[in-house]
């Protein structure tokens, strides 16, 4: 068990925003697969089918997407959060996003009456025009949408930063100084793939964000570093796809950690790193999680 | 894996809204009931069944398939796959039935091929509109006994493939497969949980798909939340028990739609 900003998680993985988090049959599906909590796909104002596909391609040392945040739209959302809260005691994570500080505050108070257990902010979706990254690369702008989510609801927000940015400390300091309390590093990192046959961008978008095993080092470093510099907890997020992954994760900083791509190649990741985690922390003598947090900034 | 290159090297018209195009690469690992991404660069990426090992039949009913047809011989697409589960292969001297609608015919021709070549033996029940929208009928002819109706009575029997359903012994059936319009399908489910042997059936579905592999949800069923594209497409019938099958499903941004 721990607990993350008051939530209490059965332990430290949850599923991230954006994969099989379009229903809410899919996230109890991944609540009874071992996810200590489940984030939502992102939310927003208006009814959204995405891009156009290929939408995500398998590269083998990872992933590359762009869907789009298709999205039925708050409205239509709230029945799927309702569904899985009435079937769990496991945390559900809100992910929102919108063009400005207005959008989030009306795609949050619109989702608040199902009940969520937090929000988390998508600031960081790197190919949405206008919507996620296009926030997130503004320390002003985040702090501007944190600060106004914040002040309308009473439920803890979560922060997602991209990578996509030259300091990533900087968008993180303006979270936190904004009520933020935790900050969830990192989305995909901006890729494309080509199809040399044609000359065709492979993506629908023709570009899109690098997740699974390529990312872990880069989300690594920038948990590392927001860690050194936060106050608040970090989920870490970015590449885990085994419970070796999430203790390196966690001894970069990371208070708990999420798992999206690595449903891949088994749903039941979740408890099976869980496990792992549990076998090692006995193995090692640790009490808890919390004793390895930020572990490696302890080496000297 | 990068879609891979295949030419269209044929195109054959099989009915007024269907053609096959058959390319230069075949696709050996494929098996029946399986699906691959077909992308038409430039315009979008949708799944099909494989009707040959080497061919994708196709009804147009949308802007993707439409672009499709604009096509021709010497053209190019980009295929990824095999994906998802297909159907589970009968044995020898098994005996099945096969109950397949409209362009729901063109998938599961390679299955009835199987069946035939492993030594099972084959029972059909095809449905079309009318007699020109009729698949395959030498394919399965081949295959063992085929039974034909047309909803407007232009060839064969006059009717859904649910009436002749009906009337056969469906118990004397090792498996059952079915693969057509969700509705005909939800029917034929229907009638086979009635007569008790829906623990043998399996039902080919469609959703909208996005990633395809099984990672973003967007074809997760109420109410396990089973991935069409992963989990399926082909189903047990116990696994459709209670489920959104024959009710509803989700557009491309999450929506339900009713049927």
């Amino acid at each position: 068990m721990i607990e993350i900003t008051g939530l209490k998680l059965k332990n430290p993985t949850m599923l991230a925003a954006g994969v099989m988090g379009t229903t809410g049959a899919s996230l109890l599906r991944m609540t009874n697969a071992g996810a200590g909590a489940v984030v939502t796909k992102s939310i927003g104002l208006e009814p959204k089918s995405g891009h156009s596909n290929p939408s995500m391609i398998d590269l083998g040392y990872g992933f590359i997407n762009a869907m789009g945040l298709p999205n039925p739209s708050y409205p239509d959302f709230t029945d799927e959060i309702e569904s899985v809260k009435k079937n769990t005691d496991t945390p559900v994570i809100a992910s929102i996003f919108g063009g400005d500080a207005a959008d989030f505050v009306k795609v949050a108070e619109g989702l608040i009456d199902s009940n969520p257990d937090a929000f988390e902010l998508n600031v960081s979706c790197p190919h949405a025009q206008g919507y996620g990254a296009s926030i997130g690369g503004d320390a002003c702008a985040v702090e501007d949408v944190t600060s106004a989510v914040c002040d309308v609801v009473d439920i803890p927000v979560w922060v997602k930063l991209t990578p996509n940015v030259t300091d990533i400390v900087t968008i993180g300091q303006a979270a936190q100084r904004a009520g933020a309390e935790a900050i969830v590093a990192i989305n995909t990192v901006k890729a494309m793939a080509i199809d040399i046959h044609s000359g065709y961008p492979v993506l629908g978008n023709r570009f899109g964000g690098l997740s699974g095993k390529a990312v872990k080092p880069v989300a690594l470093k920038c948990v590392y570093d927001l860690y050194s510099a936060l106050e608040i907890p970090i989920i870490g997020v970015g590449g885990i796809s085994t419970w070796e992954d999430a203790v390196e994760m966690i001894m970069a900083g990371a208070s708990a950690v999420q798992i999206g791509s690595a449903v891949y190649d088994d749903i039941n990741v979740f408890s099976n790193i869980a496990d792992g985690i549990d076998e090692f922390m006995n193995e090692k003598g640790y009490k808890n999680s919390a004793q390895i947090v930020g572990l490696a900034h302890r080496r000297n | 894996m990068y879609p891979i290159n295949v030419k269209i090297t044929e195109i054959v018209h099989e009915s007024p809204s269907t053609r096959t195009f058959f390319f230069d690469k075949e696709l050996k690992d494929a098996q029946p009931g399986q699906f691959v991404m077909v992308w038409i660069r430039g315009v979008d990426e949708i799944p099909m069944t494989l009707s040959y090992k080497n061919a994708i039949t196709v009804q147009n009913v949308g802007d993707a398939t439409e672009k499709l047809f604009e096509l021709n011989e010497e053209d190019e697409l980009g295929i990824r796959g095999p994906f998802g589960k297909g159907y589970t292969l009968p044995e020898k001297d098994e005996k099945i039935l096969i109950v397949a609608g409209g362009v729901g015919t063109a998938s599961i021709a390679l299955l009835a091929e199987y069946a035939k070549e492993k030594g099972s033996y084959v029972t059909s029940i095809n449905g079309a509109r009318n007699a020109d929208e009729l698949l395959f009928v030498d394919r399965f002819a081949e295959c063992g006994e085929l039974n034909m109706t047309t909803d407007d009575g232009s060839a064969h029997r006059q009717g859904f493939v649910t009436e002749i359903l009906s009337e056969i012994d469906k118990s004397e059936f090792d498996k059952i497969y079915s693969c057509g319009p969700e509705m005909m399908m939800k029917a034929v489910f229907n009638i086979l949980e009635k007569a008790d042997v829906i623990d043998r059936t399996e039902f080919s579905l469609h959703r909208y798909f996005k990633c395809a592999i099984g990672v973003c949800g967007a074809c997760c069923m109420d109410s396990d939340g089973l991935r069409v594209c992963k989990d399926g497409p082909v189903f047990n019938g116990m696994q459709l028990v209670g489920s959104e099958f024959g009710l509803h499903m989700r557009g491309p941004s999450g929506n339900k739609k009713t049927f």
